[in-house]
């Protein structure tokens, strides 16, 4: 029972965290129609800064959040205004053409940094990376209950924005039906380019906080980007709900698979997740819900 | 493009002998260092694993992102025989192809209700799972141990001749599978999925047949990996980076739907990554090896941004481009 208990917990902390990277990603999907591949890739160069500033200026990794995320917003609205964009409005063959660049760009972006930080594996030891509490027999890592709580705090915000800003409702009106949005007055140019940035320092913010929990490495990203897109189909796509849900559900199925199943399938379960989901529940958990 | 093709024509075009002429003789003529021949064999094996995909996503519309599925069942297959029963891999190089189609059509069953992005998906789910099933039972496999196997010959020659028949083989069948109806099938599947099927084309079945033919060709490939190299394990055959995307990019560096584009992508993606990695043969820094993957991929962001027809496909817009500024030095 407390095993149980405790990985319940422990995958409800990380499916937190699991949940802003699936905001970013199911933003970008209901508004640009695309999937991102290089969403796990975005997050690993936050990575890198929040290491970079921790290892040459010592800057705590929680307040690096003010420096990783206005500049991986700069970094996603020049990829989006400047190769995204610029193919939404070309004929081309495939009508997978963005979803190929973002492949592109995230080899461009592991290939980066591995040119810039070698292989190696990084890590950052914060003061209170190895503290841990107890509630009776269930251990918590404060530095996964921190970020837990920042998660929840960025979704908060997330929603906020969304539901009761101008830009926010612009968003959800394109994502919703582009072609009535435009011809309400939204520009389709603009709204783009903001929800891919916006999408980008989503999923950056997660990255700065998975850091002091997770290994750094050039190759990190794409396990995360199938995760997001696990998250987003599990969810319901465009749902920032069903994105909420979804992280958390992945994250459960991921600590329940490994600690009672098997360890090595641990990224396993939540492809095959995946794929059932295709499959029998096209909507996700949106609609069960009807939300 | 395609439709300018008639059956009046050869199935082999007079500059396309030539070009096979001179794969066949050069090698005699100019005895090629091992290194040469080897980056020639990677060559075929991308141009067999590059065509299959674009058979399926070029001419079929059915965008893979899993092709590293294939390519590594066929790569197992060889393995496994010679793991478990001491079999040559080369009956692998026979068994590979229609183990891959078998799989690939239970998969089939699958991810084929699936369309756009979410068939991408579903298929790079499926190389991923397989990956980790494969590292994992290692009662079958032998896990991340992988299956090392002491290759039948030393020279690399023969290893040459015979990927040189298996990519002139994939890439042939391909261009008679297109001047076929299927052919025409597939592209009207590609182009609009339900006015085909409206128009009475039962759609499912033309799928299955360019499914059959892309992964008897993957899997192909990916036996002859085995016995070319002699070692395979899961993280190399069902690798996500280094085989199902760098097929699809090298689809898309030599064109899209194109008979020979996968030939010439693969031929680009093979020399601009040995260019940097031997840091253009040892003129440049050190440091510019570390760069091949970047460069290759600056490559690809450039081709889908300004040649979205990639470098067959656009090669009259390319040879503009090339004649006016000649025009216009001369000026």
């Amino acid at each position: 029972m407390e095993l149980f208990l405790q990985t319940l917990v422990n995958g409800t902390l990380i499916g937190g965290l699991y949940a802003i990277i699936g905001i970013g990603m199911t933003l970008i999907m209901g508004v640009m129609g695309i999937i991102n591949l290089a969403h796990g890739q975005i997050m690993m160069i936050a990575m890198y800064i929040t290491w970079v500033l921790w290892q040459f200026l010592g800057i705590d990794p929680l307040l690096s959040l003010f420096i990783s995320i206005p500049l991986v917003y700069v970094l996603g609205d020049l990829m989006a205004r400047y190769l995204l964009y610029p193919l939404m409005e070309k004929e081309s063959i495939l009508p997978e053409n963005q979803v190929l660049m973002t492949v592109g760009i995230g080899m461009v972006l592991v290939e980066l940094a591995r040119t810039i930080f070698t292989s190696d594996y990084r890590s950052v030891q914060t003061s209170y990376s190895d503290i841990v509490w107890r509630l009776g027999h269930i251990s918590l890592s404060v530095p996964v209950v921190i970020d837990f709580f920042i998660a929840i705090a960025f979704t908060g915000a997330m929603f906020w924005f969304l539901i009761k800003t101008d830009i926010g409702r612009s968003i959800r009106a394109t994502a919703q039906d582009k072609e009535a949005a435009i011809l309400m007055g939204v520009s389709a140019k603009k709204i783009t380019i903001l929800t891919f940035a916006l999408g980008s320092s989503l999923t950056a913010a997660a990255g700065t906080l998975f850091l002091p929990i997770y290994y750094l490495y050039p190759d990190v990203g794409p396990i995360f980007t199938l995760k997001a897109f696990v998250i987003t189909i599990l969810g319901g796509l465009g749902s920032t709900v069903g994105a909420i849900a979804g992280g958390l559900v992945l994250g459960i199925a991921e600590t329940f698979g490994a600690t009672y199943i098997s360890m090595g399938y641990r990224d396993a379960f939540g492809l095959i997740i995946f794929l059932l989901v295709l499959i029998f529940m096209p909507g996700g958990l949106k609609s069960l819900t009807k939300v | 493009m395609t439709t300018e093709q008639t059956n009046k024509n050869p199935l082999i075009a007079k500059n396309e002998w030539f070009i096979i002429l001179a794969a066949v003789v050069l090698p005699f003529i100019f005895h090629f260092s091992p290194y040469i021949q080897g980056l020639l064999i990677f060559i075929m094996i991308w141009t067999v694993l590059g065509s299959s995909w674009n058979l399926l996503a070029g001419f079929t519309g059915l965008v893979s992102f899993g092709h590293a599925a294939y390519f590594g069942v066929g790569a197992y297959v060889g393995g496994l025989l010679y793991f478990h029963f001491h079999i040559s891999p080369w009956w692998g190089l026979l068994l590979g192809g229609p183990v891959a189609v078998l799989f690939g059509y239970l998969l089939g069953l699958m991810v084929f209700r699936l369309r756009g992005p979410y068939f991408a998906l579903g298929t790079l789910a499926s190389a991923e799972i397989l990956r980790i099933v494969f590292g994992q039972e290692e009662w079958l496999t032998n896990g991340h141990n992988g299956i090392l196997y002491i290759t039948t010959w030393v020279s690399k020659y023969p290893y040459y001749f015979v990927g040189l028949a298996i990519a002139l083989g994939s890439v042939l069948t391909i261009k008679l599978v297109m001047r076929s109806k299927a052919g025409f099938y597939f592209l009207s599947i590609r182009e609009d999925e339900d006015a085909a099927e409206a128009l009475g084309i039962d759609t499912k079945l033309y799928k299955n047949i360019a499914t059959i033919i892309s992964t008897f060709w993957a899997g192909t490939a990916g036996a002859f990996y085995m016995i070319y190299m002699g070692f395979i394990d899961p993280e190399v055959v069902f690798a996500l980076h280094n085989i199902s995307i760098i097929t699809i990019l090298v689809g898309i560096i030599g064109g899209v739907g194109t008979i020979w584009g996968p030939t010439v992508g693969a031929v680009i993606m093979v020399l601009v990554q040995e260019l940097f990695r031997s840091a253009f043969f040892d003129l440049a820094p050190s440091w510019v090896s570390r760069m091949h993957e970047l460069a290759f991929g600056l490559l690809v962001i450039f081709v889908i941004l300004y040649l979205a027809g990639g470098v067959v496909g656009d090669w009259d817009i390319i040879r503009k481009r090339l004649h006016f500024k000649r025009a216009e030095i001369k000026e």
